[in-house]
């Protein structure tokens, strides 16, 4: 209800809308963290955060930090979601290794499993 | 003729159509979010996250920065989507894995989740964030992208870089290392075989 | 800008600002309001587009069988209208009445989903070739080489979850190899086109194909000898990543039945067949574009008209659609061209294994693309070129400067660069056309196909 009050204040598509949308999707990220116990299942959520993250960094840059002072295309925000990606792609590259060596120790996905420390 | 001409006129105006853009790429990306979550199949889930990617490339590509559009497609598609898909592959046992959480767990997580998504959008809706007035007709170079990456943010940049050297290094050790155990082993019963063949002969 | 000053004006120069200009604008004179534009995408896509993705596909398929017959000494489907050109239409309408089968043990949903992830993206790309200097869905895509790379990469999901929701092991060892190959292949391809598009200086297609207006060489091909080089790195690049001989590992008959597609039939299967031809022609495309002047001819012809008459439109208004269709006849000549040295190469070489494969990639083809892309980086450090004169980045052949003039190569100090390219592109011409002589020796020589079959003489040994 909330999502449809904040579209139709304004016809036109602004900041609001990215924002409202980035949100939902951050939202939905951390739910399937909490929700999934399959471990790539978590890394999925993880990428859905760094993507709700990235539209709010783009959209912040497109429509309140277009141009400075002096009328230079400013690219801050860009930039930043450009580093998100890169490292997001490092991040699932280790974390696949490491859910890699955890299904060959205990023949399983399930994060559930690893209490072998458990006292 | 004419008057679908003006009717057209008058409904397809220049604000229109991105807007119209923007709930297509929008509903997909919630919708694709939404089934990243409610799906049970791993491999599904991985096909909600590919729309939830390219609906992102496209709200990038609304938002005037195609190079970053195009770049989310390279990498989070064509790289990380495929790792993860990989690693679907290679860990479930059964063809279409299933692990269910607790009714229990359920409830919290969404009502955790609906409070926060609530406070967000207050929070959004009562902030001012004084947009700028945009100048629609001026487009991001992508000159001025690669400066801003080879100038300003140049350490960033390179560090960036070392940090995606040390993780390939990293991540081929780590899912090397199992196979090299396995290696070591067949070598030691190779060595034992190749002993007793020598005491017997 | 600055080049205003330290060149004296092209007669043309004046035209300078306007070398884009839509379709829209030269045939009415005016831009096009939102409205007209919106109807007229959408009929583009839907009337011009689709219709011809599916008949270049076709033609491609119908072509290809033809050169593998004329390869191995048969005539090839003859049957079907003039020269068997109608194989591919009757083919079509077959596979449409077949039985669309899903096998029970299939995950249906992604099962039926993978056969249009793979298509759509394919022709997502198309809507951003430049077909001709006015010819272009999209004009004014700042990175639309790489934006065209990016589409293109999104296919592997749908050749991926095809194999995996077959539940059927070749299947899903074929899906496995395509996304090893396509993610390593991808490092070269994209290594490749970095070093074209830092010789040209730019990410817009439509400025790509300006720039080599003014003659052979101005091609960025022959731009300078890492380009040069890097041409063949994308070539065996994008064969790769398009799964053609000899790296159809995903798909290779003799050991995967038919790889990811095993358990496809009907129209389904059709879909993966069109996707892979306008793959291909995409690759082709993207070559052309990028290295091998776009829609220009190799005198300059079509550059130094247009620039003559874009100044005003509105008097040259059917030259200019003349010349637009003429550019785009020549941009599909260039394109299948390619995508026939494609067919060439896969009738010709036999197919290594996937560890082969990957071995070319790692160990040969990423370490030659970094060296290249080093060497290409420091020649345009050191070699003078225009725009360390202060003049602008990326001049325009007969726009800025006339390419067949000695003084102005020598005024905006890039005499050096241009001695190279001249010098690049006799080379490229007398590869080509040695080529071209030896396949027409042979082509004059040969016996026909009656003739090898009735005649009872052995082919006489050389002596």
């Amino acid at each position: 209800m909330e999502l449809t009050l904040a579209i139709s204040s304004s016809p036109i598509i602004g900041l609001n809308h990215y924002l409202v949308l980035a949100a939902f999707i951050f939202v939905c990220g951390l739910l399937s963290m909490m929700l999934k116990r399959n471990a790539i299942g978590i890394l999925m959520g993880v990428e859905l955060i760094l993507n709700a993250a990235n539209i709010n960094l783009v959209a912040f840059n497109r429509f309140s930090y277009a141009y400075s002072p002096d009328h230079k295309p400013m690219l801050d925000g860009q930039v930043f979601a450009i580093f998100v990606i890169v490292l997001a792609a490092a991040e699932a590259a280790v974390a696949l290794a490491i859910f890699l060596n955890y299904y060959n120790n205990f023949n399983t996905i399930d994060v559930e499993r690893a209490q072998t420390l458990k006292g | 003729m004419n008057s679908i001409a003006s009717i057209l006129a008058l409904s397809v105006d220049a604000q229109t159509v991105p807007a119209v853009l923007f709930y297509l790429f929008a509903g997909i990306s919630a919708a694709s979010a939404l089934g990243v979550v409610l799906s049970r199949n791993i491999v599904r889930t991985a096909v909600c996250l590919l729309f939830t990617l390219v609906g992102v490339a496209g709200l990038y590509f609304l938002l005037e920065s195609e190079f970053l559009a195009a770049v989310q497609l390279v990498v989070y598609v064509g790289g990380t989507l495929i790792l993860i898909v990989f690693g679907v592959m290679l860990t479930s046992k059964s063809p279409f894995s299933r692990f269910e959480p607790k009714a229990g767990e359920v409830v919290v997580a969404i009502a955790a989740c609906i409070i926060l998504f609530a406070a967000l959008v207050m929070a959004i809706r009562s902030a001012d964030f004084r947009p700028q007035t945009l100048d629609t007709t001026q487009k991001y170079p992508v000159v001025a992208l690669g400066q801003a990456l080879l100038g300003d943010y140049l350490v960033p940049f390179e560090l960036a870089s070392v940090v995606l050297l040390v993780v390939m290094i990293g991540a081929a050790y780590l899912a090397k290392s199992r196979k090299r155990d396995d290696k070591r082993a067949v070598a030691r019963g190779a060595a034992t075989l190749s002993q007793k063949a020598r005491q017997w002969s | 800008m600055s080049i205003l000053n330290a060149l004296t004006p092209h007669p043309v120069l004046a035209a300078a600002a306007d070398w884009q200009k839509t379709f829209f604008e030269i045939v009415s004179g005016r831009p096009p309001l939102v409205w007209e534009q919106v109807t007229a995408s959408v009929a583009l896509i839907a009337m011009v587009f689709v219709p011809s993705v599916l008949l270049l596909a076709m033609f491609s398929i119908w072509w290809e069988r033809k050169v593998c017959a004329h390869m191995q000494s048969r005539p090839g489907p003859n049957r079907v209208g003039p020269i068997g050109l109608l194989q591919s239409l009757a083919d079509g309408i077959k596979l449409i009445l077949k039985e669309d089968l899903t096998p029970a043990a299939a995950d249906r949903v992604l099962f039926r989903l993978a056969p249009y992830l793979s298509f759509a993206p394919v022709f997502a790309a198309f809507l951003a070739l430049p077909f001709g200097p006015n010819l272009t869905f999209e004009p004014k895509l700042n990175a639309g080489v790489f934006w065209i790379l990016a589409v293109l990469s999104v296919e592997v999901m749908g050749v991926i979850l095809a194999g995996w929701s077959s539940n059927n092991k070749w299947a899903i060892y074929g899906a496995m190899r395509e996304a090893c190959q396509m993610v390593s292949y991808e490092i070269p391809l994209g290594l490749s086109i970095i070093i074209g598009v830092m010789a040209a200086g730019t990410l817009n297609l439509v400025e790509l194909g300006h720039l080599q207006g003014g003659g052979i060489h101005t091609w960025i091909v022959f731009k300078n000898p890492f380009v040069f080089c890097a041409f063949f790195v994308y070539f065996i690049a994008s064969l790769a990543s398009n799964k053609r001989a000899p790296f159809d590992l995903p798909e290779s008959e003799s050991e995967l039945v038919a790889g990811f597609h095993t358990e496809y039939s009907g129209m389904r299967f059709a879909f993966f067949f069109f996707a892979e031809y306008a793959a291909m022609f995409i690759v082709g495309s993207i070559q052309t574009a990028l290295f091998l002047g776009g829609w220009n001819d190799p005198f300059g012809i079509i550059g130094h008209y247009y620039s003559q008459w874009i100044g005003d439109p509105a008097a040259h208004r059917n030259s200019l659609i003349v010349l637009n269709l003429i550019a785009i006849a020549i941009f599909i000549t260039k394109a299948l061209g390619i995508v026939f040295v494609q067919m060439w190469i896969r009738w010709t070489l036999p197919r290594p294994r996937i560890d082969q494969v990957l071995y070319v990639c790692v160990k040969v083809l990423i370490p030659a693309a970094c060296v290249l892309l080093l060497g290409a980086a420091l020649w345009e450090l050191l070699v003078p070129s225009w725009h360390q004169a202060g003049l602008i980045d990326n001049p325009l052949p007969w726009f800025h400067y006339n390419p067949r003039s000695w003084s102005d190569w020598a005024r905006g100090g890039a005499t050096t660069s241009l001695v190279v390219q001249v010098i690049l592109a006799l080379i490229g011409v007398s590869i080509v056309s040695a080529i071209a002589l030896w396949v027409g020796y042979a082509f004059i020589t040969r016996r026909t196909v009656k003739q090898r079959l009735t005649d009872p003489d052995p082919i006489p040994e050389p002596a």
